[in-house]
């Protein structure tokens, strides 16, 4: 019975891990177009806070996609060979916006803190978080429509661009993106003491709040027609209606949190509105890792190296689960000080 | 240039750019930790402005290691789909310790980088040994992933299809511990050499300056021990290539003739339609010495082999010999400043061992260069020795030539920029006049 229940268990640990970059790593995409839409008297200190609050985290934070790529080959091979032929252009795409991103971060950090200097690598590094979460989500948007599972004849375009270049896939690309800004804008809140700098923070979050609403309904609207098989599944499943209204009440419970400036729980709160949101896709496809074809069963790799990893994974996380504590614990208790880079 | 021949390159240059990154990470933990250890054991802050500059070298080069990885593990599946489909659920095992180990390393650099004010000095002296010992463990679970790729174990093929699929057996394989061995030390070399060697330069010019007097003995305490070992592993390495993969054994030493008692061939430019080496100079039974211990051992010569199964052997043999020649070096210059430092002598004072030292710095890294060429290329034309041809592995999508050159593109500029941080920000000698004061030699010179 657990040897037939392993390829759920470890789909589930997949799914789990890309939960947790889409928080984690989402965030930190966020704050990166935060730093682009820095407006107002208080711009500098906006990407201040900003870049004080990835510093010590965004690099750990990025391991989760790691992981998933990892778990993907792993234990369902032939899934990630089709994402890796199919969505070929995308993916390159979206790993030139991790590298720029990461290492114009990084240059930012360490290099002279000349206006001039600081600004053009402020500049790759925003447009380089923007550019991302677009084509994660358009990858992610790209497998729900089932056209990266089905077997395509034709030619170049038919085959490696088709696949991804669709309505769809792009609203989710701007799902993804409008809620990685909502949720930076919200952990923001928490990230400095000075009043004013967080209202401006909390207005974002508002803001972006509303912009994931519309998003949603964008991709909930083009889903009828381009992806009927998530469609149906967000529709008509029994789980359904629960889910909605528990992502609903979640919406609502945010933005209130934030209209009241309950940060604390607002924080809570958008965790779980974008996990509801990411786990409402990973129900609607299931038991499918690609539709139509890629199940999980169906493509799982042999039970032994499951089992193994699954062992390896609960060792890893004894190491790991206390790691990302202490380094949160750390850094993420108490508001940072902006400025304190400096001193 | 062959769709083949273009995912192969982006991968050459993948691997290449990301190895220097992925080393640092594995060297500079260990002189972080060492400098920060004595600055709290002697209060001296020069040990102290050590650790932070290299701290943050580090972090420059740690987080463009850091995507660039990601990159290569995307690559797997975007070049090589049917390597993945095939390999996957066989070798994934130390991919995901690798993520385990990586992210641990991510974890407790963020903490080492930004807490040195927001933690115990002891909490953050053992962030850092947890930083060294997770990039260590990273780096052994990555080259165990390739060793399986040159020694393939853990499962069977039974009429087409992989049965008997063992994950650990995989990891275990034949070649690992060889593989991680050599590595690893290589690791060490490198960075500690290319440490010693900016400092030992910038001591030619400025020969008190106890910054760097500190720095370098610190490198070299990192560096010399693992390149007078280095060839010891480097010997395991190639009896057992020998004994796994003789025919790149053959390309490696540029052996043709099949023979008992063969010569080492030192140097030279193999000319293979002539199937002879060229130039070379010919050392009596020397090779079938070092393969196999044994002065009459027969070593199967490249002739042997079917022809659709060389490596491209020029290219294998000069890397080769490139590798070896200048892990030669580093391990003979190691020796020289170990037996300067056991007479009590002070390594700064003689500008030869100082000049030897500057031009050792960028040794290491051209070796491991070098040795990856050697183990790659030399594995052609199989994506995994003698199981799945590198050809049969490629993505059907066209056109690879252009993320091939978005990546050359890419990497070159990264480099440069690189380079040149790390140059304005933590090479220069410290300026301030505070500095400079204590920078001042206090009772003579030492080291």
């Amino acid at each position: 019975m657990f040897e037939l229940g392993l390829p759920y268990i470890m789909a589930a640990l997949l799914a789990l891990s890309l939960n947790a970059y889409v928080l984690f790593g989402g965030a930190d995409f966020g704050g990166g177009v935060w730093d682009l839409l820095a407006s107002g008297p208080r711009r500098n200190r906006q990407r201040e806070v900003i870049a004080h609050a990835l510093g010590p985290i965004w690099e750990a934070n990025h391991v989760w996609l790691i992981f998933a790529i990892v778990l993907t080959f792993t234990c369902f091979p032939a899934v990630a060979a089709r994402l890796g032929t199919v969505l070929h252009i995308p993916l390159t795409l979206m790993l030139i916006g991790i590298v720029l991103r990461g290492s114009a971060f990084t240059f930012r950090t360490y290099d002279s803190q000349h206006d001039t200097t600081q600004h053009r690598w402020g500049r790759i590094f925003s447009s380089a978080s923007v550019i991302t979460p677009i084509l994660l989500g358009v990858t992610i948007g790209a497998v729900a429509t089932g056209r990266v599972g089905e077997e395509r004849a034709g030619g170049f375009v038919a085959q490696y661009v088709e696949p991804w270049l669709t309505p769809f896939a792009f609203s989710v690309g701007l799902l993804a993106l409008v809620l990685f800004a909502f949720l930076a804008a919200v952990f923001l809140t928490l990230e400095t003491n000075d009043h004013d700098l967080r209202e401006d923070f909390r207005l974002r979050a508002l803001g972006s709040g509303v912009a994931v609403f519309l998003a949603s309904l964008l991709v909930l609207l083009l889903s009828s027609d381009q992806a009927p098989l998530v469609m149906a599944g967000l529709v008509g499943s029994p789980w359904a209606l629960p889910l909605h209204l528990a992502t609903g009440v979640t919406a609502i419970a945010v933005l209130a949190a934030l209209w009241f400036r309950r940060f604390a729980l607002a924080r809570i709160g958008v965790g779980l509105q974008v996990s509801l949101i990411f786990w409402g896709w990973v129900l609607a496809q299931y038991p499918l890792l690609i539709p139509p074809t890629f199940t999980i069963e169906g493509s799982a790799a042999p039970a032994t190296t499951l089992r193994a990893l699954l062992i390896a994974t609960a060792l890893g996380g004894i190491v790991l689960v206390p790691s990302l504590w202490y380094l949160f614990h750390i850094f993420k208790t108490v508001p940072a000080d902006p400025g304190a880079r400096h001193s | 240039m062959s769709d083949l021949l273009a995912a192969r390159s982006q991968m050459a240059v993948s691997l290449a750019f990301h190895i220097i990154f992925a080393v640092v990470g594995i060297g500079m933990p260990v002189l972080m930790v060492i400098a920060e250890q004595r600055w709290q054991k002697t209060g001296d802050g020069i040990y102290l402005e050590l650790a932070k500059r290299w701290s943050k070298g580090t972090a420059i080069l740690f987080a463009v290691g850091a995507v660039s990885g990601t990159v290569l593990s995307f690559e797997l599946v975007l070049l090589w789909p049917e390597f993945m489909k095939f390999a996957g659920g066989i070798i994934g095992m130390p991919f995901s310790l690798e993520g385990f180990a990586f992210f641990t390393e991510a974890i407790f650099l963020g903490i080492y980088l930004y807490g040195w004010d927001r933690i115990s000095p002891r909490a953050h002296i053992w962030s850092g040994v947890a930083v060294a010992v997770s990039g260590a463990a990273s780096g052994i679970f990555v080259v165990t992933a390739n060793a399986w790729m040159n020694s393939p174990a853990g499962f069977e093929i039974v009429g087409g299809q992989v049965t008997n699929v063992d994950p650990i057996a995989a990891m275990l394989n034949p070649a690992a511990f060889q593989q991680t061995l050599h590595m690893t030390l290589a690791a060490f070399t490198a960075t500690g050499f290319a440490v010693a060697g900016i400092h030992a330069f910038l001591l030619l010019f400025d020969p008190l300056n106890a910054f760097h007097r500190r720095a370098l003995s610190i490198a070299l305490m990192v560096g010399a021990p693992a390149a007078l070992l280095q060839p010891l592993s480097g010997d395991i390495s190639a009896r057992q290539v020998a004994a796994a993969q003789p025919v790149k054994l053959a390309a490696m030493e540029a052996h043709f003739e099949t023979m008992p008692g063969a010569p080492l061939t030192v140097g030279g430019w193999p000319d293979v339609a002539a199937g002879e080496v060229r130039y070379g100079i010919k050392i009596p039974y020397g090779l079938s010495l070092l393969a196999f211990h044994d002065p009459s051992a027969v070593v199967k010569g490249l002739n042997d082999f079917p022809r659709e199964d060389w490596p491209n052997v020029p290219i294998v043999h000069l890397a080769f010999q490139l590798m070896v020649a200048l892990g030669t070096y580093l391990a003979l210059v190691s020796l020289w400043a170990g037996l300067t430092a056991l007479r009590g002598r002070d390594l700064a004072a003689s500008r030869r061992l100082l000049q030897a030292i500057a031009l050792g710095g960028p040794m290491g890294f051209i070796a491991i260069e070098a040795g990856w060429t050697v183990t790659e290329v030399g594995r052609q034309p199989w994506i995994i020795h003698g199981v799945l041809r590198t050809a049969d592995a490629v993505t059907p999508m066209p056109g690879l030539i252009v993320p091939f050159l978005l990546f050359t593109l890419l990497y070159c500029l990264l480099g440069v920029i690189v380079v040149w941080l790390l140059y304005r920000q933590i090479i220069r000698s410290p300026r301030s006049a505070e500095w400079s004061r204590i920078y001042a030699p206090r009772g003579g010179p030492s080291v």
